[in-house]
């Protein structure tokens, strides 16, 4: 279980932890100052927590922390091999830390330029998952937003040890059933508009922007997509689209942890534009497995708004109930209410790249 | 180290490094920048990543000059050095 009293925003220069006060939330600590902070990793049980820097001019560093962010020291950055003289395509050389998960005893980083990493001791070292870097379809991924591809989703199955799911823009959906030793693409329904027409069902080319799933039924996925909403319900060997209203564009999602037909979206303008629709910004809340939304605006700007939640920026806890969101402006909402009504948390902090409870 | 007799080449780090990691003065008697620059991480390791990427390549946003003079090469670092060069590791503006 993750703790729901305590949450982390990680942004353009910092990582700032959140504590409860009253009903909403305060800024307990702030770690890193100044610097950008890609992606967290919330502490154990026993305090141990990760942070994923990526320095503008020195490169992607990782800090871990034992006493639940209260100090860090530098540990292993995941490093890509030596690049053979004729390997084409991209360069072997890590851009960003963009996933981080833990299962079982073994942590996972998802990065750009594409590369899986693995790590057996608590993210002290670092180890390239070779089985999907030599795939040869990887010549056939390219960025999103980025010069270069990059794995923004992680999804560990709750139960099943060795199982693993992962989103890439623009790379589709890749799963494991031998711990990362062997991989199938697993796009098959989604679709890609910014493809040639006879391409636009090519799984290895799809951009699904975050896939989410709960863990009480995990074979139920929730896919915010560059062409829209996906869900699958049997564990990504299919996908179908959902409607939303408004907008089904967007980057994130999140996905209720014991409620597989609820899941959350923050929409957009679709592609070229990317603000709120009409200036207000809106969370859709679907509670029928896609069926049918709800738009919630209550505690939201409903006017002059422009800003976009980008793909880390929507969590939800544990209980489903309490939810966090936030921009690339910097204005962070919360909700105790499971999306009904929003609280401003803050209107002052850097660009937020990831919200994360525990 | 420098000695009374013979002159070496001397190495500097912007202090903006300082934030993150230890960043050694070096007098080495080196031939070339790559030696320079290796004879600060063989000092401290974990400087080498900050300045170069895991193909050994300059960062992006790093520059070195050489006597005033910004470096030729950024990926096989090869610029020659003077027995007396003055070298300094630089972050390059960017950023906001």
């Amino acid at each position: 279980m993750t703790n729901s009293h305590r949450a982390w925003v990680a942004t353009r220069k910092g990582l700032f932890e959140l504590g409860r006060k009253g009903k909403g939330w305060e800024i307990a600590r702030v770690s890193f100052l100044a610097e950008p902070v890609s992606m967290l990793l919330p502490p154990t049980a026993s305090g141990r927590m990760l942070a994923a820097l990526n320095l503008g001019h020195f490169g992607v560093k990782v800090h871990a922390s034992d006493d639940a962010g209260a100090t860090w020291r530098e540990v292993g950055t995941p490093a890509y091999p030596p690049q053979p003289a004729d390997a084409t395509g991209v360069p072997w050389k890590l851009v960003q830390i963009w996933a981080m998960e833990s299962v079982a005893g073994a942590l996972w980083a998802g990065t750009l330029p594409g590369g899986l990493f693995r790590s057996g001791d608590g993210g002290e070292t670092w180890q390239l998952v070779d089985s999907l870097w030599s795939r040869p379809e990887r010549a056939g991924w390219f960025g999103g937003g980025y010069d270069v591809p990059g794995i923004h989703s992680i999804l560990p199955h709750p139960t099943r040890p060795g199982e693993l799911l992962l989103g890439i823009s623009c790379g589709g959906v890749w799963g494991s059933r031998e711990g990362g030793t062997q991989w199938e693409l697993q796009a098959k329904g989604m679709r890609a508009d910014f493809m040639p027409p006879e391409q636009a069902e090519d799984e290895n080319t799809q951009d699904p922007h975050l896939i989410a799933a709960g863990t009480a039924q995990p074979g139920t996925l929730w896919c915010q997509h560059h062409n829209g909403i996906f869900k699958s319900t049997d564990g990504s060997v299919s996908w179908q689209e959902v409607k939303a209203p408004l907008t089904s564009f967007g980057f994130a999602v999140a996905a209720h942890p014991s409620e597989p037909d609820t899941a959350w979206f923050a929409p957009a303008i679709k592609d070229e534009k990317r603000v709120p629709v009409d200036g207000a910004l809106v969370v859709n809340r679907t509670r029928d497995g896609g069926r049918s939304f709800e738009t919630l605006r209550k505690g939201l700007p409903q006017k002059d708004c422009y800003d976009l939640v980008y793909r880390h920026g929507l969590a939800v806890d544990d209980s489903g109930s309490s939810l966090l969101m936030g921009s690339t402006t910097g204005n962070l909402w919360a909700s105790d209410d499971g999306g009904d009504s929003w609280l401003s948390v803050s209107t002052n902090l850097p660009p937020i790249h990831a919200v994360k409870f525990g | 180290m420098r000695g009374h007799h013979r002159r070496v080449a001397h190495i500097v780090f912007t202090q903006q490094l300082r934030r993150f990691t230890e960043t050694p003065e070096v007098d080495a008697q080196v031939a070339t920048l790559r030696e320079a620059l290796q004879a600060a991480f063989d000092i401290n390791p974990r400087l080498q990543g900050y300045v170069l990427d895991e193909q050994g390549h300059l960062r992006a946003n790093v520059v070195v000059f050489i006597d005033g003079r910004r470096c030729h090469d950024r990926v096989v670092l090869d610029d020659q050095l003077k027995a007396d060069s003055q070298v300094h590791v630089l972050q390059a503006l960017s950023g906001g």
